[in-house]
């Protein structure tokens, strides 16, 4: 099988293409696989400029090929009822040109890759939430399901629990966008824009936000018009996420983070312990990123990856400053105390 | 409501009338632009919904600031008055040397506003969208742009490039 | 159409709940009650021991009663707990995670709207499953339920959507009642029983937004679509849901009851709403596919 025999090293690196250009510098900047999607709601990355037509696609997936590098089309939203053919086109359109698998979140959409291209691998989706040994089993024994990309809210002894019951890889995000809210059972965005996270693919939508300087030279971050967040001027930012902003509750009158400050994570110092736990997969966050980030972020982890593979310890480049707010976190991975 | 010309950010330029040094720019700036569009189809059509709109792009060290609509039949790239700015769609604005690393795929651009080194208003999709446009273009616009204009074109970049330390 | 009441998302306490339940079971005009813990595990055996006089006061009620499972399951207390409900053979369940769809093996069962059924090819998947009953997510809008609707009726399912409530909007493994008070999840101390609607979230310019229910967020606004009812009806659907909030929930039933059977006209209805519901704001976005917080008014709509 061509599919399998190109899954087989453990620590493998999952890097983000936001363009075909992000894509071409994945590869070069020594990624395993690089995860992508279509220019439509059939993915979670479903921003303006970004992603690939059928045609980028097909040739992206030649030139990572040619280099020993996998492609993964992200198919990883819920199709509203009455639009599911836009998912199955995707999904026929993956098989045409030979993506090495699809990583999908609807029971639909995986049942219908399951029957129709059975030689398609299927990764589960981070957007299924499948947090427990027998979510994840239900999924591999009704659809074949081959990986698993775990929810960022476990911590390492859990995932190794997790991985002695399962009869699938285990990815895990080790970079970037640090989501709070359980993928794909968050309608934050549809409720303060009317564009659905889950049926459209977006996340606080550019074009309903709007930056809005202040007299006083705070900026302050909107989405439908709704105040997110404001920063005194110098003060370093983040996405205009709802679950990134600061609020006010009746006994915290001076408003603050009430899900999450913006911080990115970074799981670079705990790549051996994951790699012991069972973590098959290290997933690199970021498809709206530039390819600058591609560039520093996949190097620095290529050679992370490499050193421990060779027994050595990594030297571990500074990547803060390309994180939000320009803070880092090691999020749930390290401690219960962050629930 | 923002608003560039309630404000003037810190400029080394005193404020003088840049018409002069404008007109010299306009028929070299023209000639980039069609350059690009000729060169590079394929990220005029990441921009689609946006080829009408107006684009500002401040350098926070010019004296005026830069003019793009991204239509590839009839782009405009030209020198405008800085004090007021013009009508526009989306102002993006920041250190030269950040604008000319991220239009050639060097620097990040949400790195860039994390830190608020980067300041953008106006259609955020537009400049999300011009943004992704620009980072799909393999190789450097900048490197491009330098030598269309022959050995004193890439002097002057690698002038730059070395005063920023990039 | 039938009324059902749905699962409790709040912390209240065990007194309170057995009231609430006992007034539901006489007076509240609701098909169906759905009880269970769907939100936090730590909850649960607080109200365990209740549980059996409650359904049994219910059933007396003439009510039809459905346990729901946890829509986050990570923990072993929650495997185990989510497994447990699942050898129910004594009532109907709601299931709210795929850990549950493992375990109950293609005997029959609902789904819960955290199973996110979004689409013709899931819900045929689901009632091949043994699924007899789906609760289709919120945020779906009408177009979408309706294609939805009739795809589960030709399957001869139930389908079920939210008519009242604040609008579930997310599930994290994070504890924001316990954050909001400086604890972590495991040290909460149960704070979130003082907020028996929710803990409300305002910008820094003052507009209410958002409900913070321990690991859940919720919506500020009610959902109400009572001037949707007759269309919804239309559609196919079968039962409306309304999410148990701090209010007189037996005069909300009456309320939605009267509009569906009674030819009480929607507007009418929401006044009588507005008092029952006073000080707390309307929304209906999500069915007429806009941002969920705004209130589309019908007559505008078809004028």
């Amino acid at each position: 099988m061509r599919a399998e025999g190109r899954f087989s090293e453990a620590g493998e690196l999952v890097c983000p293409a936001g363009t075909p250009a992000a894509l071409r510098t994945a590869v070069d900047a020594g990624a395993d696989s690089v995860y992508c999607g279509f220019r439509n709601a059939t993915n979670a990355r479903n921003f303006p400029g970004l992603n690939f037509s059928p045609e980028e696609l097909e040739a992206s997936v030649a030139y990572a090929h040619q280099r020993g590098a996998k492609v993964l089309l992200a198919l990883n939203t819920y199709p509203p009822a009455g639009k599911v053919d836009l998912w199955r086109d995707a999904a026929a359109i993956a098989a045409r040109v030979g993506v090495d698998a699809c990583i999908v979140a609807d029971m639909g959409v995986a049942q219908h890759i399951a029957t129709n291209h059975p030689s398609l691998r299927l990764h589960l989706s981070v957007q299924a939430a499948a947090s427990s040994p027998e979510a994840i089993r239900y999924y591999c024994q009704n659809f074949g399901v081959k990986r698993v990309v775990l929810p960022r809210i476990l911590t390492i002894p859990e995932i190794r629990a997790i991985k002695q019951e399962i009869p699938c890889e285990i990815e895990t995000f080790i970079f970037g966008n640090h989501g709070l809210m359980v993928e794909g059972r968050c309608s934050l965005t549809n409720w303060m824009t009317g564009e659905s996270t889950n049926m459209d693919g977006v996340c606080s939508p550019a074009a309903k936000v709007t930056y809005e300087e202040d007299a006083d030279g705070a900026l302050r971050s909107c989405l439908g018009g709704v105040t997110i967040d404001s920063f005194a001027p110098g003060e370093t930012a983040g996405y205009p996420t709802i679950c990134k902003g600061r609020y006010t509750a009746p006994h915290r009158p001076e408003g603050y983070y009430a899900f999450e400050e913006p911080v990115s994570l970074n799981l670079s110092r705990l790549l051996p312990d994951l790699m012991e736990a069972g973590v098959h997969a290290f997933k690199i966050e970021g498809r709206q990123r530039s390819k600058s980030y591609v560039r520093k972020v996949v190097g620095s982890f290529r050679e992370a990856v490499d050193a421990i593979r060779a027994g050595a310890t990594p030297d571990l480049a500074d990547l803060v400053a390309l994180t939000e707010g320009q803070k880092e976190t090691q999020g749930a991975f390290k401690t219960k105390k962050w629930r | 409501m923002t608003d560039a010309t309630t404000h003037r950010p810190a400029s080394r330029w005193p404020i003088f009338p840049t018409a002069p040094v404008r007109a010299l720019l306009q028929p070299v700036l023209a000639r980039v632009v069609r350059r690009i569009a000729r060169r590079h189809p394929e990220m005029f059509a990441r921009i689609a919904p946006y080829q009408q709109a107006d684009f500002l792009i401040v350098a926070r060290e010019l004296p005026f600031a830069l003019h793009l609509r991204p239509d590839p039949e009839q782009p405009v790239f030209r020198a405008v008055p800085r004090y007021p700015l013009p009508d526009h769609d989306a102002r993006i604005e920041g250190p030269f040397m950040l604008l000319l690393n991220l239009v050639d795929g060097e620097d990040d651009g949400d790195a860039a506003f994390f830190s608020r080194d980067l300041v953008i208003s106006g259609n955020t999709e537009a400049v999300v969208s011009l943004r992704n446009a620009l980072d799909d273009v393999d190789g450097s616009i900048a490197q491009e742009t330098a030598d269309l204009f022959g050995p004193p074109g890439r002097a002057v970049l690698g002038v730059l490039r070395r005063r920023s330390g990039t | 159409m039938e009324l059902t009441l749905g699962p409790l998302a709040y912390h209240w306490t065990v007194e309170r709940k057995r009231d609430f339940y006992a007034r539901i079971a006489d007076e509240a005009p609701v098909d169906t009650v759905y009880l269970g813990e769907v939100i936090c595990s730590k909850r649960a055996p607080f109200f365990e021991r209740e549980m059996p006089q409650v359904i049994e006061r219910l059933q007396r009620g003439g009510k039809r009663v459905v346990l729901c499972s946890l829509a986050e399951v990570m923990l072993k207390r929650e495997r185990q707990a989510t497994a447990d409900l699942m050898e129910s053979e004594d009532h109907e369940i709601e299931i709210n995670n795929a850990a549950g769809l493992l375990a109950r093996d293609g005997r029959s069962h609902r789904v819960g709207p955290f199973l996110n059924a979004y689409n013709e090819a899931t819900i045929t998947w689901m009632a091949d499953q043994g699924a007899t009953h789906v609760c289709l997510p919120t945020e779906m809008p009408g177009e979408a339920v309706g294609i939805a609707a009739k795809a589960a009726r030709d399957l001869d399912l139930g389908v079920e959507v939210q008519v009242f409530g604040r609008a579930p909007l997310a599930v994290s493994a994070r504890c924001y009642h316990a954050r909001a008070h400086g604890r972590t999840k495991d040290n909460c101390q149960f704070i979130c029983e003082d907020d028996p609607d929710g803990m409300p979230l305002a910008t820094r310019d003052d507009q209410p937004i958002l409900r913070v229910n321990g690991i859940q967020t919720q919506s500020e606004s009610y959902i109400e679509l009572l001037a949707e009812l007759p269309e919804m009806k239309a559609l196919g659907i079968t039962h409306a849901r309304l999410l148990p909030q701090n209010v007189d929930m037996v005069a909300v039933a009456q309320v939605f009851n009267d509009v569906l059977n009674s030819g009480l006209d929607a507007d009418d209805g929401r006044s009588r709403l507005s008092t029952i519901c006073a000080g707390t704001a309307f929304s209906n976005g999500f069915w007429h596919g806009v941002a969920g917080y705004r209130h589309i008014n019908r007559k505008a709509v078809a004028a």
